[in-house]
Formats: C-alpha cells, sequence, structure tokens
C-alpha cells in the first residue's frame, strides 16, 4: 500500500483531547476528496475511539497517553487509535450494541465505529492495552441508519 | 475542556435548555452538573433541550441526554430536543433516543404540547 501522506499524534489522557483528537484527524483527512458528511462520520468515530481509552481503557487517569496514526492512500484514511490501559477482556461482548460498564452511557461507542467506517478491527490484551484499527474509503457513501439496533 | 454554553429558562413546569457548542467527553461533565443543579434549585416536569447551536455529539453527549431523561421520566416528565443540526440528528436518530424523546421544530411547539 503506498501512502500520500502520514502522521502520528501522541496525547494525555485527558477530556479536552477528544475534541483535538477528531478535528485534527477530520483536517488530515480532508486532503482527500472526503464529503463533510464524512468528516462527520470520522469525527465521530475518532471522538467514541479516544473516549473509550479515557474512561474503559485508563479509567479516568488524566496522565497516561493515547496515540493516533494515520496514513492517506490515494483514496481512503487509515487510523489505528491505541491506548496501553487495562484492555479488554470481552471483545465480543464489549462490540453488541447497548453493552456498557455505565448506566448514563449507551454503549454505541463501538457501534459508531462500525457503522461510520468501511473497516473495523479492535485487538486488545486485557492488561497491556486496546488497539482500535479503522478505515474509510473517499466516495463509500454515508452508512445506513440502522436505528432499532 | 470541550466549549458548550448553556442559557437556561424556565416557563412554568418545563425547564428550556439552549446549548451551543459540542456534546463530548470534554463538556459532558459541566454539562450534566449544569443542568442536574437546576433541577435541584427548581424541580420541573419537562425538559426542552434545543441543539440548533450544537455542532456535534457523540456517544458522551448522548449518555447526559439519556441521564436527564431518566431523572425527569421518573416523575412522568418529558424530555424534547428542538431543531438539531443535521449530523447531530443522524447520531440521534442512529441512538434511538428519538424513541423515548420528542424532537420538535420549534420551541414554541413544547408550549402548544
Amino acid at each position: 500500500m503506498k501512502y500520500i501522506n502520514q502522521m502520528k499524534l501522541e496525547f494525555l489522557s485527558i477530556p479536552a483531547n477528544v475534541a483535538f483528537a477528531r478535528v485534527t484527524v477530520a483536517a488530515f483527512a480532508s486532503q482527500l476528496d472526503f464529503t463533510l458528511s464524512d468528516l462527520e462520520e470520522i469525527k465521530v468515530a475518532v471522538s467514541e475511539a479516544v473516549g473509550n481509552s479515557i474512561i474503559h481503557g485508563y479509567e479516568n487517569h488524566p496522565d497516561k497517553k493515547i496515540r493516533i496514526q494515520a496514513a492517506l492512500t490515494t483514496d481512503s484514511l487509515e487510523l489505528r487509535i491505541e491506548d496501553d490501559g487495562k484492555g479488554i477482556k470481552d471483545i465480543k461482548k464489549a462490540l453488541e450494541p447497548a453493552f456498557s460498564t455505565d448506566s448514563e452511557r449507551l454503549g454505541l461507542g463501538f457501534v459508531f465505529m462500525q457503522s461510520f467506517m468501511d473497516s473495523f478491527q479492535v485487538d486488545s490484551t486485557p492488561g497491556q492495552g486496546t488497539k482500535v484499527i479503522m478505515s474509510k474509503r473517499v466516495g463509500s457513501g454515508t452508512a445506513p441508519l440502522k436505528p432499532e439496533q | 475542556m470541550t466549549p458548550v454554553l448553556l442559557d437556561l429558562e424556565r416557563k412554568q413546569e418545563t425547564l428550556f435548555i439552549r446549548l451551543k457548542g459540542e456534546l463530548d467527553l470534554g463538556s459532558a461533565d459541566h454539562l450534566r452538573n449544569a443542568i442536574e443543579q437546576a433541577l435541584d434549585r427548581e424541580p420541573v416536569r419537562n425538559l426542552v433541550i434545543n441543539l440548533a447551536g450544537v455542532s456535534f455529539i457523540d456517544s458522551s453527549g448522548l449518555g447526559v441526554l439519556l441521564g436527564r431523561y431518566k431523572r425527569v421520566s421518573k416523575n412522568g416528565g418529558r424530555v424534547m430536543l428542538v431543531s438539531p443540526q443535521p449530523q447531530v440528528r443522524r447520531i440521534l436518530e442512529l441512538s434511538g433516543l428519538f424513541r423515548i424523546m420528542d424532537e420538535l421544530a420549534s420551541e414554541s411547539e413544547a408550549m402548544v404540547n
């Protein structure tokens, strides 16, 4: 795969960096011909992944690090968002819609990532961290609405 | 913190909450606390949340809305969402929150209802 651009970000696990991360990735992705709707979807996917790292991976400890690697091919964005947090014991369960460990959350983070990106994969080892790998192609269209998940 | 501005106004049994900014993990605590304090100070039956000024929402923002719904619905109250922007509306739709909250085109509809 030939990349036309690549970037890396590393930042502290604080809530203010959720907006920083999504805006930065969207600005990077906008070098390709993504629609505004595509960019909005990318922003949501990044927000969810970074939010998960902060809340679940690091259990809100503000002094940990989250890393993002992004790369562009001529027609796609590839993203890798990772933390060194506590990891996910049961990925299959975590991927179920409406599964949440917190009553005020909807458990939709992974659903949004899966719906809005063209490929999605999560790798995690308990005690060692979580890595979310996603990609989105230019012109792949807006994700269909699936409200009754 | 992700900036979010709140304007709160009570009219009879209803608290109008007008939001401006982005609803994510960076603004969720501030938003949750501000609404909870307003409800503690002056309990109301219904919430009308005007989203016209909200340009982004993710599951953390949805969680704040869901939490407030749980609080008012316990006493038979309703939550109404006013004028979400298209990208925000899409997330609300996908989340299923419209199954439990009403969508209104304007705040004045809330008083009619």
